[in-house]
């Protein structure tokens, strides 16, 4: 049986991560950008909505999915710091959709052989949108990373930038349906083989940053929070 | 930027056993990148199975100036048409 912190953190990733994304939209280097990231976002949107809802059920007092996105603080978030960072430039973004998207792939790979059945269907639903987004961020860390002078110093500058926040997403998880400290190795090996494969170096390990699964969180979550949940708060159960 | 990024034609086939059709352009750093916007732009609602692209400047078209040479000249051709044609009653499993 799937926790309901599990549920939450995993719906949080995904609802945090989504919100960033969106922020690309009408903002992206080419139209087509725009379109994919939105598409990504919405994907992301889509297991948090499904994870979220099944949080309130396990919790059993009667929180539904908008309660838990619109009506909890920053400290009650359960996120990794990684997805909540803001987007920096289009390679600072890209860096992270190539970290957390391989991460993703090898939790919902995983997590398709769960024993909880809800789990489980997200999962297998979520792994090909995911797989996508891998390919996606890969194909551009290879453009940008074995492309310009420029887009190799911003590559760069954008895997340092995110680089202290990797170690978190692997983290024991008490409770987890899948150990996270399992999913490094298969990660390791994707995430390394593509900074290769786009001539950039793996950026040297520096003190790594953490707390957000136990809710303790950058400064860049309450602005990001403010902006999603203003509208529900202002206006309780509006619908269009 | 978009002036660097080279126009592709799209051609998505809707199921097995239909044909691609071209459903529009869009922009792209190179043919790989094509295909990935194109299934984002073009078939996001699930339009599809199958996409081609195509760069845009190797696409050889006709040109409207030619269109009277080009295609009036088939209008009154009643009998290019398999319909214009009698089929004897002996004729069998046509």
């Amino acid at each position: 049986m799937t926790t309901q912190r599990y549920a939450l953190a995993l719906g949080d990733d995904a609802l945090i991560l989504a919100q960033r994304l969106g922020e690309w939209v009408a903002r992206a280097p080419e139209l087509e950008e725009d379109v994919a990231l939105a598409n990504i976002a919405l994907d992301l949107l889509g297991q948090a909505r499904t994870l979220l809802t099944y949080a309130g059920e396990l919790e059993g007092a009667g929180r539904d999915e908008d309660a838990l996105a619109y009506w909890r603080d920053d400290r009650d978030f359960r996120n990794v710091l990684l997805v909540e960072l803001p987007n920096g430039d289009f390679a600072v973004t890209m860096a992270r959709q190539l970290v957390f998207a391989a991460y993703q792939y090898e939790l919902y790979d995983r997590l398709r052989g769960s024993a909880d059945e809800t789990v489980a269907a997200v999962a297998g639903k979520a792994v090909k949108e995911v797989h996508y987004h891998r390919d996606h961020a890969t194909q551009w860390v290879l453009r940008l990373g074995d492309g310009t002078d420029e887009s190799r110093r911003r590559m760069v500058a954008g895997l340092e930038t995110v680089w202290p926040y990797v170690d978190e997403l692997f983290e024991p998880f008490d409770g987890a349906d899948v150990d996270p400290t399992a999913l490094r190795e298969p990660w390791t090996a994707y995430v390394h083989g593509v900074l290769a494969e786009a001539g950039l170096s793996v950026p040297e390990p520096t003190a790594s940053r953490r707390g957000g699964r136990d809710g303790l969180h950058t400064e860049h979550l309450g602005y990001l929070l403010a902006e999603l949940q203003h509208l529900h708060r202002s206006h309780p159960g509006a619908t269009w | 930027m978009s002036a660097e990024w080279p126009l592709w034609e799209v051609f998505v086939r809707a199921k097995r056993g239909l044909s691609h059709i071209h459903v529009g352009s869009l922009h792209a750093p190179d043919a790989t990148m094509a295909v990935r916007n194109a299934r984002d732009v073009y078939t996001r609602r699930g339009e599809g199975v199958s996409i081609w692209v195509v760069p845009s400047d190797q696409i050889t078209a006709s040109s409207p100036d030619e269109k009277d040479a080009f295609f009036d000249p088939a209008g009154d051709k009643v009998y290019r048409h398999p319909t214009f044609y009698d089929v004897p009653v002996e004729a069998k499993h046509l």
